[in-house]
């Protein structure tokens, strides 16, 4: 896919959460756009609505009003069966907790998404291993490995389904700060060289600024940077 | 302190009211079982003991003659005379298709007073009502609402008196039966002084001394054995229940314990906290586990008095009354059910780190040490088993096997469910499939417990079907054997008897001879029988081991027949001299087959009996006939004689009577297996709904990868499927292992008699139907539940994350 070919695009995305107090919006009228390649930071305070945001995209949840256009499909018209679809297909997931299955081995969660997407290639399973220094783990269960293992094996089992978009929260927010640079740069590394769009999710300024571009979520509304700071 | 930490650890509950509700019922399902079964044992020991009192048998003496011949009047006229104070008894049976009595008669002038003849002297009736003709005949309620041979004199109702037993005067008595002299006599506790002790040699009685228990409750001790070990059984699979959901909630409130003794408040009290919960749970729960087995018992009741009945002729009362004592011992199961379901989850509060995190243990991991730990622990019991079945004896030692068994069977499970889901895991063909049986590997161990419920329902199932379907085969195979005449005709007179046998002596193919005497036969009540000659016997005898010359040395009088129960009780064989009387014993040359009957049995040639017992009426005969003829000739026979209906009997009238005694007795053993095969569905059903709100972590991430909730949903109840049908599979060499203790081992131990093993692969599929269909009702509303579920309550997996 040539840089520049729209992946995700939202328009006025509104999502409100039912309390005992009454309606609490979370999103108000959020417009977002990203291009095959592209990778976009997203920061914000605790309970800013970041991850409200990413389940949305992933459809994982359903918005109150606006449109989320992926891959040219509006996801508000897709059925609980095309939704399932689109994460398989399109959407790449990176969990914080890594959320790997834990009755599959390193090996298996790895090409688990691309088998199930139908996209299995055991070549680029093998040279994601190998790029991701997982080659002796493969064998070995979740519980057996550590935390940077873990994300490491996420962030393959991502990729190996060649999704066209990764929404990524917090993928180093469990791990320490070198082990996070490590995957970071992993994760940026192999998307470049696949044109795969990322929207991470992040608390860290420091991690947002390695991202080509970086917006901020601040009760329910999006920011630049540059725009926050003339707010300031 | 103490009232907030109450608060706090009572909060869970009204936060899971499910669960609260589980735990309850599980408790009080178990209590109810075994309850209800106690219930049942204790009416029947009531009765036992009833029956015991009647005449005083329990206090007084009796002098009766060792061969079980009635007492010659004339013995007892000179033991009067003598002076000792002794008193006639007659008692004898009346049947017709469908209905008995025990009839009792006896002297009301010379009964002791420990006889407590009840009300027949004085009260409302007129003594010479008593004493005249037609007499009269007290019985207890509940008898004079049973179906009763006809003709009887007038009823008059008296509480305390064993069901189905009527006391009369021996005059009636002797009139209904047809017995002039007494069955034995009753001695007095206190004879007149200065006369010479009792002698019963002179008078060749025997003295037997008042008896502390009785042979009916000895005789059905394996009965209630049985349905203990049912009720037993059934206990523990509902304490797979508790254990789960205390197991559950000490889990969920791991974390509030922590924060508990963080807070200040001492483990000690901490402990004895919950321990008060228990308590009180259990005391809720084992309150409507004695109102649940209560109504158990008297649902049940009326099979297990017909059930004992038709096996031992024991009669129990049909109606249950409450006793405080069995509800005291049903809240103390109940106590102590709670206390084993929940000793692991108390004791692991009372080791909790408090610095530890408090996440979420993970509940469903076994670790691979304890389940080779179980295994070792499976092998030593089954090779107990082994060691009880090859040099063991007795019926306690029967159901040690039993129980060895199904333990063994039970923690061997989860390590053979993991193998054999590993390997099924090779030929898993998808990524979804691979998923699904590798989840289900791990999920194992979380259900392990509710799958021994489900293995030990089954296999019981199994093995008790295996049983009674192998008693039905051969019980009706034996039933063609042994009843191969067409027709069996009671006289009313030896006269009769003549005549009858004169009328019909042309039109029919053989007459034989039905002729019997009640004995001791090796110093236990038993039968003698006398045989004809005939091919009847020759060809249809259910013998078991035989001399080529069998029937030959019965017809000479040179041999004996014996029934099984009474070979294997004195380990007699083929050759063996068999002691009929001091002075008597003849060579073994046959053993049969006497199913249903508890007492020994000998059989000699018809010429012989006739020697030895000349006074012996000959009122019985059978009847062979074209099979055609029989209702035509049975007809005639009635009408020609003014033979009663119940003095003609046909062959198929008995085979139908005798069969339905047969499905009778195992109507209870069918409501209790059907019963704990409920309480392992509801096991299954509470373990996978607890499970349910576990499982979520790990079906989340599988749903956020691009599956449908439906399609987690569909393999949920593929998973519970596929562990059913294991479960169910490993369940049949289990069941088929406890049918042969059962057959080979119990059964020989209880009655004396073996049954050869039959199988019945249709019986195990429409079990294993059932199974599956219990299963996947249990399984399908947390599936519906997970179809369902709200994508936020998915995403909640995430969003914990923070």
């Amino acid at each position: 896919m040539m840089r520049g070919t729209p992946v995700l695009h939202i328009q006025n995305l509104h999502k409100r959460f039912l309390t005992e107090d009454g309606p609490l919006p979370v999103l108000r009228g959020v417009s977002l756009g990203l291009e095959a390649g592209e990778t976009l930071a997203l920061t914000g305070e605790s309970g800013s609505g970041k991850s409200t945001l990413l389940h949305l995209i992933g459809g994982l949840d359903y918005p109150d009003e606006g449109e989320i256009t992926i891959d040219g499909a509006e996801i508000g018209a897709l059925d609980d069966k095309g939704r399932a679809a689109l994460r398989r297909d399109v959407v790449g997931l990176v969990f914080q907790q890594f959320n790997l299955i834990p009755s599959l081995t390193a090996g298996q969660n790895l090409s688990f998404q691309a088998r199930l997407a139908g996209r299995h290639d055991p070549d680029w399973d093998q040279t994601l291993a190998d790029r991701l220094g997982l080659t002796d783990t493969l064998g070995r269960y979740p519980e057996q490995l550590s935390g940077g293992q873990q994300q490491r094996v996420a962030i393959g089992r991502t990729l190996a389904a060649r999704p066209r978009l990764i929404l990524a929260d917090e993928p180093t927010g469990n791990l320490d700060e070198d082990t996070g640079d490590a995957v970071l740069d992993l994760l940026l590394e192999l998307a470049a060289e696949t044109q795969t769009a990322v929207l991470m999710v992040t608390h860290s300024r420091r991690l947002a600024a390695r991202l080509a571009r970086q917006v901020h979520l601040s009760h329910g509304q999006l920011a630049t940077p540059s725009e926050e700071s003339a707010a300031e | 302190m103490t009232w907030a930490a109450i608060s706090a650890i009572l909060a869970h509950w009204r936060r899971h009211p499910g669960q609260c509700a589980t735990l309850v019922l599980g408790l009080a399902l178990a209590t109810a079982l075994w309850s209800g079964v106690q219930a049942i044992n204790a009416e029947a020991r009531a009765s036992y003991d009833q029956a015991a009192q009647v005449l005083g048998q329990d206090q007084l003496a009796r002098l009766s003659r060792a061969d079980g011949a009635p007492v010659p009047l004339d013995t007892y006229i000179a033991l009067r005379r003598a002076g000792y104070l002794v008193s006639p008894v007659i008692e004898a049976e009346i049947r017709t298709p469908g209905a008995r009595l025990r009839i009792l008669g006896i002297d009301p002038l010379t009964a002791p007073p420990e006889a407590q003849a009840p009300a027949l002297t004085g009260g409302e009736v007129a003594f010479t009502d008593l004493l005249g003709t037609p007499g009269r005949l007290f019985v207890a309620p509940e008898t004079a609402q049973r179906p009763l041979p006809p003709d009887l004199p007038p009823l008059i109702l008296a509480a305390n008196l064993a069901p189905g037993t009527a006391v009369t005067d021996i005059g009636t008595a002797a009139r209904l039966s047809g017995q002039e002299d007494p069955s034995y006599l009753l001695v007095a506790t206190r004879q007149p002084a200065g006369l010479p002790a009792l002698a019963p040699d002179t008078f060749r009685l025997t003295l037997t001394e008042p008896q502390s228990g009785n042979d009916l409750a000895r005789l059905t001790d394996s009965f209630h054995l049985n349905l203990t070990a049912f009720g037993l059984l059934a206990f523990a699979v509902g304490l797979f229940i508790v254990h789960a959901a205390i197991g559950l909630a000490f889990e969920q409130r791991r974390s509030s314990f922590r924060t508990l003794r963080a807070l200040g408040l001492p483990l000690r009290r901490l402990v004895v906290l919950l321990g008060a919960e228990l308590t009180l749970f259990a005391l809720v729960s084992g309150l409507i586990g004695i109102a649940l087995g209560y109504a158990i018992a008297a649902a049940l009741l009326p099979d297990v008095a017909g059930t004992l009945r038709g096996l031992y002729g024991a009669e129990i009362a049909g109606q249950l009354s409450f006793r405080p004592a069995w509800a005291l011992t049903g809240l103390a199961i109940a106590g102590l059910g709670t206390a084993l379901a929940a000793a692991q989850a108390l004791w692991r509060v009372s080791r909790l780190p408090l610095l530890a995190p408090a996440q979420p243990r993970a509940w469903a991991m076994a670790t691979r040490q304890s389940l080779v730990t179980q295994f070792g622990a499976a092998g030593a019991l089954a090779l107990i088993g082994v060691l009880l079945a090859l040099f063991g004896s007795g019926l306690i030692v029967g159901f040690t096997i039993l129980a060895a068994l199904l333990l063994a069977a039970a923690l061997a499970l989860p390590g053979v469910l993991i193998a054999l889901v590993s390997a099924l895991s090779r030929f898993a063909t998808t990524p979804l499939r691979e998923w699904l049986l590798a989840d289900t590997r791990q999920q194992i161990p979380g259900l392990s417990l509710a799958l021994m419920a489900l293995l030990l329902a089954l296999s019981a199932n199994i093995g008790v079907s295996t049983m009674v379907g192998s008693f039905r085969t051969t019980f009706t195979g034996w039933l063609d054997q042994r009843l191969a005449s067409e027709l069996y005709v009671t006289a009313r007179s030896p006269e009769e008897a003549q005549d009858i046998r004169a009328a019909i002596q042309d039109e029919v193919q053989a007459v034989l001879p039905i002729i019997a005497v009640e004995t001791e036969l090796l110093g236990l009540p038993g039968r003698l029988y006398g045989i004809a000659d005939h091919a009847t016997y020759r060809d249809h005898w259910p013998l078991l081991d035989a001399t080529e010359t069998i029937w030959d040395d019965i017809a000479a009088g040179q041999a004996v027949l014996v029934n099984e129960q009474l070979a294997r009780r004195e380990g007699l064989g083929i050759g063996d001299m068999f002691p009929l009387s001091p002075d008597w014993a003849l060579p073994i040359t046959g053993i049969y087959s006497d199913y249903g009957n508890p007492e020994g049995q000998a059989i000699i040639g018809l010429a012989l009996f006739g020697e030895r017992f000349p006074n012996e009426p000959q009122l019985r005969f059978a009847i062979r006939v074209p099979p055609a003829d029989a209702p035509a000739l049975a007809e005639r026979l009635r009408g020609d004689f003014n033979l009663p209906p119940g003095n003609v009997i046909n062959q198929d009238e008995i085979k139908r009577f005798s069969l339905r005694v047969f499905e009778q007795t195992f109507l209870v053993t069918g409501a209790l297996n059907i019963l704990t095969l409920g309480v392992a569905s509801f096991a299954l059903l509470t373990s996978l709904l607890t499970l349910a709100g576990m499982r979520l972590p790990q079906l989340a991430p599988v749903w956020a990868l691009g599956q449908t909730r439906a399609s987690l949903a569909r393999a949920e109840l593929w998973r519970t499927a596929l562990l059913a049908a294991l479960t169910f599979l490993l369940a049949i060499p289990t069941g088929l292992a406890l049918a042969w203790v059962l057959l080979a081992i119990v059964n020989v131990e209880a009655f004396g008699w073996r049954l050869p093993m039959q199988v019945f692969p249709g019986d195990w599929l429409r079990l294993g139907l059932y199974a599956l269909l219990a299963a996947l009702l249990a399984a399908a509303w947390p599936a519906w539940r997970l179809s369902r579920a709200a994508p936020s309550d998915l995403l909640k997996v995430f969003a914990h994350e923070r």
